[in-house]
């Protein structure tokens, strides 16, 4: 996955990694360090990616070692100290915020950003996924309240809401809908709330789409299982749904 | 009785025996979790993930072959966990043993204590060669006669029997750890114990079951907070008042009991200051200590974290006296090891009988052992192919430069999935116990 034999890889503290150059060679040096400097953002851009997966894949049936998930989450947090050092983490998240321009996708980043916020997720619309069956048939067998908090209130903890909410939400009609992939594709900004995962970890439960989030990290951090394997754990939620509501 | 001098130059290392299903197909109750010797190493248990203790004694030295230690067979095996849910959290407990400790011995019973993720259990483990017989008012067989047949009364006399190997629970401790017990440690008053997990250490008396002291919490108060984790915790082999605890950043605090009931203020903090040069995004990873132990003669303990194994002077907190590489070559694949999730492994260490050589595992069935005395360490593997009767262990070498000479292995070769994570010596001969992921091999010293 990563070239072997690449000295660089992780080991600087976030400086430019080529700091002087000869005034002959200034051109071909810059170019060197952005490329340098460039593939270093990717490859901890990737960390972060597979650290944060690595967090949401600790809950399953057997409760998450906490001594890993720790780890972990320092790993993530030592990260997003150097980005924010160097500019990088706030582009990110403006570059996510941006990319909720459809009404059907602001549902879902909006009460993925927040934390327990009944109130707030009550307000929003549950549009988008009406023309659908299979959701609707979900969405049915949770509490009646409203669509989304009813994905997220099942859930003890917050960071469980914002992990187990999302792909609650992401189980929509067959044809993948492209404007869906593509916000699955990124990495939301709730997932960078460390204070919420560490929280959640403690008290949320196991359940979960455990089978997506394999598959997910089984495809790479940037891309995402097809719909066709949501519907397949679709049954799996409602199998769960079942126990939770108890019916 | 050691080499002279016990040092490793002496000692040539002999397959002995392995333990275990010979298929590559690995059942998963059947992963060795725990690997302990007794204290007079005539023991041997292992705990395995489905909850199960093994327990191998050493048959006595013949005088046919005196070349040769007594061979470790079979002596008890039960089921010492059960899989338990938690209905309030919705939550598997696992069964699995994670430590196994011998008390020391004090009548013809043996006795250990085993531990899951939150059940601690002190079993006795006896042996029974006579039964009475001649009972008046029953047959041999257990079914009452008839008192008026009985005209004549007899004492009842005890007859040999077949050796019988009874393991009982004698007690169960139960309900005082929130997160996972990762060490137990048998205090040297014979009388306490401590148990600990990632946040908390419990104090035990052995007769009690319904109660403990927590002697150290590092919980935060927001959980949000949480940022280092209790890895491990021993006492100290002489002073009962003595115990360290190891720490996820590479720490380890040496705490005193008489100091106060809670002994959250360490009496001492042994940590290595970070090489600038080294430092990366996995650096507190790798720094995590995995295990700690003292050595037999208390002066000195040693901590093992990813890459390598520590000595530190308990008068000493600045800095380790000794530190070996147990795999440096390890260093430049650390972004692999952290995708596969092997940078997490946790490796233990051992000391021999004389404390003058450490041992501990790596990968592709390797283990290490370093003798300090003499400054030399040697690669061994546990492997079929090396498991002749009293076969010489060839050691086993690891090329790291672009080179690779014949009997070499590459890094890239490499078998990542056969890790040896428990080891377990002797306290007093040199006979190693190594468990590999589903075996257990031991080897002994050639002697001549």
């Amino acid at each position: 996955m990563f070239p072997k034999g690449t000295k660089r890889k992780f080991s600087d503290s976030g400086e430019e990694p080529v700091s002087s150059s000869d005034q002959g060679q200034a051109a071909s040096s810059a170019a060197a360090a952005r490329t340098l400097s460039s593939s270093y953002s990717l490859q901890r851009q990737s960390l972060l990616d597979m650290s944060l997966i690595k967090l949401q894949l600790c809950h399953m049936l057997v409760e998450p070692n906490l001594c890993r998930s720790v780890l972990i989450a320092n790993t993530v947090r030592q990260i997003q100290e150097e980005m924010t050092q160097d500019g990088t983490w706030q582009i990110m998240t403006q570059a996510l915020a941006a990319a909720q321009c459809p009404a059907d996708r602001l549902v879902a980043t909006e009460v993925l950003c927040r934390q327990t916020d009944a109130a707030a997720q009550a307000g929003q619309s549950p549009k988008p996924f009406s023309g659908d069956v299979e959701t609707e048939v979900t969405m049915s067998t949770l509490s009646p309240v409203s669509p989304q908090l009813s994905s997220a209130s099942y859930l003890a903890g917050p960071f469980g809401e914002q992990v187990f909410g999302t792909f609650e939400i992401k189980h929509p009609a067959p044809p993948p809908d492209p404007a869906l992939e593509e916000l699955f594709s990124d990495v939301d900004p709730s997932y960078y709330d460390l204070d919420t995962v560490l929280t959640g970890m403690q008290s949320a439960p196991k359940m979960g789409p455990y089978d997506l989030l394999e598959s997910l990290s089984s495809h790479g951090p940037t891309a995402l299982s097809s719909s066709s394997s949501c519907r397949s754990d679709l049954n799996e939620l409602d199998h769960i749904m079942e126990i939770i509501v108890g019916s | 009785m050691m080499g002279a001098g016990g040092g490793n130059s002496d000692v040539q290392w002999c397959f002995s025996q392995v333990k275990g299903a010979i298929d590559d197909d690995v059942a998963e109750a059947d992963i060795i979790s725990t690997v302990e010797f007794n204290h007079s190493g005539e023991l041997l248990a292992t705990g395995d993930k489905g909850g199960r203790v093994v327990i191998f004694q050493q048959e006595p030295e013949s005088k046919d072959q005196p070349q040769c230690r007594g061979e470790y067979n079979v002596y008890s095996t039960f089921q010492s966990h059960e899989p338990e849910f938690d209905y309030l959290k919705s939550l598997e407990i696992e069964e699995k043993i994670n430590k196994i400790r011998w008390l020391p011995q004090k009548n013809a019973a043996q006795f250990l204590l085993s531990t899951n993720d939150k059940t601690i259990k002190l079993w006795k483990i006896s042996e029974r060669d006579k039964r009475p017989e001649g009972y008046n008012l029953k047959e041999e067989d257990g079914r009452y006669r008839d008192p008026n047949t009985v005209t004549t009364l007899r004492v009842p006399v005890f007859r040999p029997m077949d050796l019988m190997v009874e393991a009982s629970p004698r007690r169960v401790f139960a309900n005082a750890h929130t997160y996972h017990i990762n060490s137990i440690s048998v205090n040297s008053d014979c009388e306490t114990y401590l148990s600990a997990d990632d946040l908390r250490i419990n104090l035990w008396h052995l007769e009690i079951t319904d109660r403990s002291f927590n002697i150290v919490d590092i919980k935060p108060a927001n959980m949000e907070e949480l940022t280092e984790v209790i890895t491990a915790a021993e006492f100290h082999p002489n002073q009962c008042n003595t115990f360290v605890y190891s720490s996820s950043k590479g720490t380890i605090r040496l705490c005193d009991m008489r100091a106060s009931a809670l002994c959250d203020k360490h009496a001492k903090m042994f940590e290595e200051p970070e090489d600038p040069n080294n430092r990366s995004f996995f650096s507190e990873i790798i720094s995590s200590i995995s295990d700690v132990k003292f050595s037999h003669s208390g002066r000195y303990m040693m901590t093992r974290d990813y890459l390598s194994v520590k000595i530190w002077d308990l008068n000493m907190e600045t800095r380790p006296v000794e530190t070996y590489q147990v795999h440096e070559y390890l260093r430049s694949k650390l972004c692999s090891l952290y995708e596969n999730d092997c940078i997490f492994d946790k490796f233990e260490c051992c000391w021999n009988g004389n404390d003058s050589v450490v041992m501990t595992g790596s990968y592709n069935n390797f283990f290490r052992m370093f003798d300090r005395g003499y400054r030399q360490d040697v690669t061994l593997e546990a492997s079929r192919e090396n498991s002749k009767p009293r076969s010489v262990l060839k050691p086993r070498k690891v090329s790291t430069g672009g080179k690779r000479k014949k009997d070499e292995i590459s890094v890239d070769s490499l078998d990542f999935n056969k890790k040896i994570l428990h080891t377990a010596w002797h306290p007093l001969d040199n006979i190693i116990a190594v468990a590999t992921t589903n075996n257990l091999y031991i080897f002994q010293e050639k002697l001549n």
